[in-house]
């Protein structure tokens, strides 16, 4: 298979609040187990944003409509990623809503075919459905491409390593990273979507009765 | 008045005055309209332009009533929107509405066309916001006919059809109202308007300059593209947003509280980061001259200015004296400085009197001279 030397860009999108995160600790690893999986193949950059450095800036865009710069400039990078990982902690049976409101103000149609690999982290393994019920059908929603292992970290999961029933974290750390891995490797690269303008006629055309 | 033409344009929102917590009546806030309106005309400015809404907190429902009414009180002002609502309204009434008023104000009259942005609006005049471009589309190529074809038969997606249909009265001289298409992030709209060889207005207010700047080169090429003209012949508006004091300081300790809890922008950034990032200016007269000047070097030589005054709560009293500094400081230096330099080619803001005047030169051309 011919090289490609053009570096594949992952951005990895953590909204956890506390220093240290155990949210920052889970999407650290998982950009990190998906570097690892492409890294024979495709050169890879990897970035980690965390939004509680932009949360004030994020509730600015709420109320004007806009991003300032510091938003803006790391919405275009989510935007033109080639693989993004998201990473919430599981407040009150849901994503953070730091962790929405970011999606909230990119535009609805930005992330449509991107591969997204979903990860959470809560205290208890009782939360974990949270990434299922509330996660996966966001991003569904943005028509993007979402992996099918999803991965949640309880406080105990840091310190086990699974049992007869359940794989340990660094197993479906690296379960996940390898289907995202996989599709990034094995797709053709997204055609940029040009700001085309629909020709008045066509407009007109559109609406005749 | 010719090569560019500077204005105000209102929201008519009705705010409390956050300074005093004092709320106008609508009948106040109504009467203060007008005497903003007449304050214009007075200082030297060239145009007004009313909003139109149709819910609280805001007044202007009636706009042809209103710029009537202030039509009969003028002699030299411009009467115009920002926006009429050619989504919601029966483009049938709006040609009516505005040919009358037209004729009453003998030809100080254009109109800048807008989709309105408060949701309900639209089922409460029976349609769905979801048609939002399409309703602007087919709605403005129905008024486009009516103020062109004495006799119109119409059949459309939204409207009853219609057979055999003359409005009027018909525009005054032949010659409908200049119109502009306003919109903020709607490349459809820009195409319309430079599909028409109409004007393309920007409100360059909550949008980073570069936003805006992509928006506006996006209607000069289209305009060219139509073959009105170069992309520089295209007919350009823009809005903006000052408050000023002699002082700087002043100027930004005064209009804090208000920007701080104006209606839209309010309880987010502060002043600093808003005036960063978008073109508000609070400051001197000067400030306000060199921050405007500048709106060339991103737009290009453009035909029109709008500047928004009367919002936000505050008191009529402040905004008659901001519209003072407004006419003796700062346009006169802008209309000076903004001439220097503009090349010959780039037309004049329109006017009645420059429509009919290309009107009768087209007309003149004998028959076959261009063959």
């Amino acid at each position: 298979m011919e090289k490609n030397d053009k570096p594949l860009k992952i951005v990895a999108v953590s909204a956890g609040l506390s220093q240290p995160s155990s949210t920052r600790l889970l999407a650290d690893r998982l950009a990190e187990a998906t570097r690892r999986r492409l890294a024979e193949e495709r050169a890879v950059e990897v970035r980690v944003v965390e939004l509680r450095d932009l949360a004030t800036d994020v509730a600015k865009n709420m109320v004007t409509g806009f991003p300032g710069p510091a938003l803006r400039e790391v919405i275009e990078a989510v935007t033109e990623a080639d693989g993004l990982i998201a990473v919430t902690p599981i407040f009150t049976a849901s994503y953070s809503g730091l962790f929405k409101s970011f999606f909230d103000v990119i535009e609805n149609d930005a992330l449509a075919g991107k591969p997204v690999l979903i990860g959470a982290t809560g205290g208890t393994a009782r939360h974990s459905l949270a990434l299922e019920h509330a996660l996966r059908p966001m991003f569904v929603y943005l028509r993007a491409l979402v992996m099918p292992t999803a991965v949640y970290a309880a406080s105990e999961d840091w310190g086990g390593g699974g049992d007869a029933h359940t794989d340990g974290l660094a197993v479906r750390i690296d379960r996940a990273a390898g289907e995202l891995a996989d599709l990034l490797l094995h797709r053709p690269p997204a055609a940029r979507q040009a700001e085309t303008v629909v020709p008045f006629a066509e407009q007109l055309a559109a609406l005749r009765p | 008045m010719s090569t560019m033409q500077f204005g105000i344009f209102s929201v008519g929102d009705v705010t409390p005055d956050p300074t005093t917590g004092r709320t106008p009546s609508e009948h106040e806030r109504i009467k203060a309209m007008v005497a903003i309106a007449l304050k214009a005309e007075e200082v030297g400015l060239d145009v007004f332009a009313t909003g139109e809404h149709h819910n609280p907190p805001f007044v202007p429902s009636s706009p042809t009533t209103m710029l009537g009414y202030v039509a009969a009180r003028t002699e030299r002002l411009i009467l115009s929107t920002a926006t009429t609502l050619i989504t919601t309204s029966d483009p049938v009434k709006i040609a009516e509405d505005f040919a009358m008023l037209q004729h009453l104000a003998d030809g100080r009259v254009d109109l800048m066309m807008g989709r309105g942005n408060t949701g309900p609006v639209y089922p409460w005049f029976g349609q769905d916001i979801r048609q939002g471009i399409p309703l602007a589309i087919e709605n403005y190529a129905l008024l486009h006919q009516l103020w062109r074809n004495d006799v119109v038969d119409w059949e459309g997606r939204f409207r009853t059809p219609l057979q055999g249909f003359t409005s009027t009265p018909r525009p005054l001289d032949g010659v409908p109202p200049f119109v502009w298409h306003g919109s903020i992030r709607s490349p459809e709209i820009a195409e319309q308007a430079a599909y028409y060889g109409d004007g393309f207005f920007h409100n360059n207010i909550f949008w980073p300059m570069e936003h805006t700047q992509q928006m506006i080169r996006l209607y000069r090429q289209r305009y060219a593209h139509y073959g009105h003209g170069t992309p520089e012949q295209a007919i350009v508006g823009l809005g903006g947003q000052v408050f000023m004091r002699k002082n700087s300081q002043d100027a930004v300790r005064e209009f804090r509280p208000y920007f701080d809890n104006a209606p839209v922008y309010g309880h987010g950034p502060s002043l600093e980061d808003f005036t960063e990032q978008t073109p508000l200016t609070v400051g001197s007269p000067q400030e306000v001259i060199d921050r405007t000047l500048a709106f060339r070097e991103y737009f290009g030589d453009y035909q029109r200015q709008l500047f928004l005054m009367d919002h936000a709560g505050l008191p009529l009293k402040t905004v008659l004296e901001q519209l003072d500094l407004l006419g003796e400081e700062v346009v006169p230096v802008l209309r000076k400085e903004f001439a220097v330099g503009r090349p010959s080619n780039v037309p004049d803001a329109p006017t009645h009197a420059s429509l009919v005047a290309r009107r009768d030169a087209e007309e003149s051309v004998p028959a076959g001279a261009e063959s």
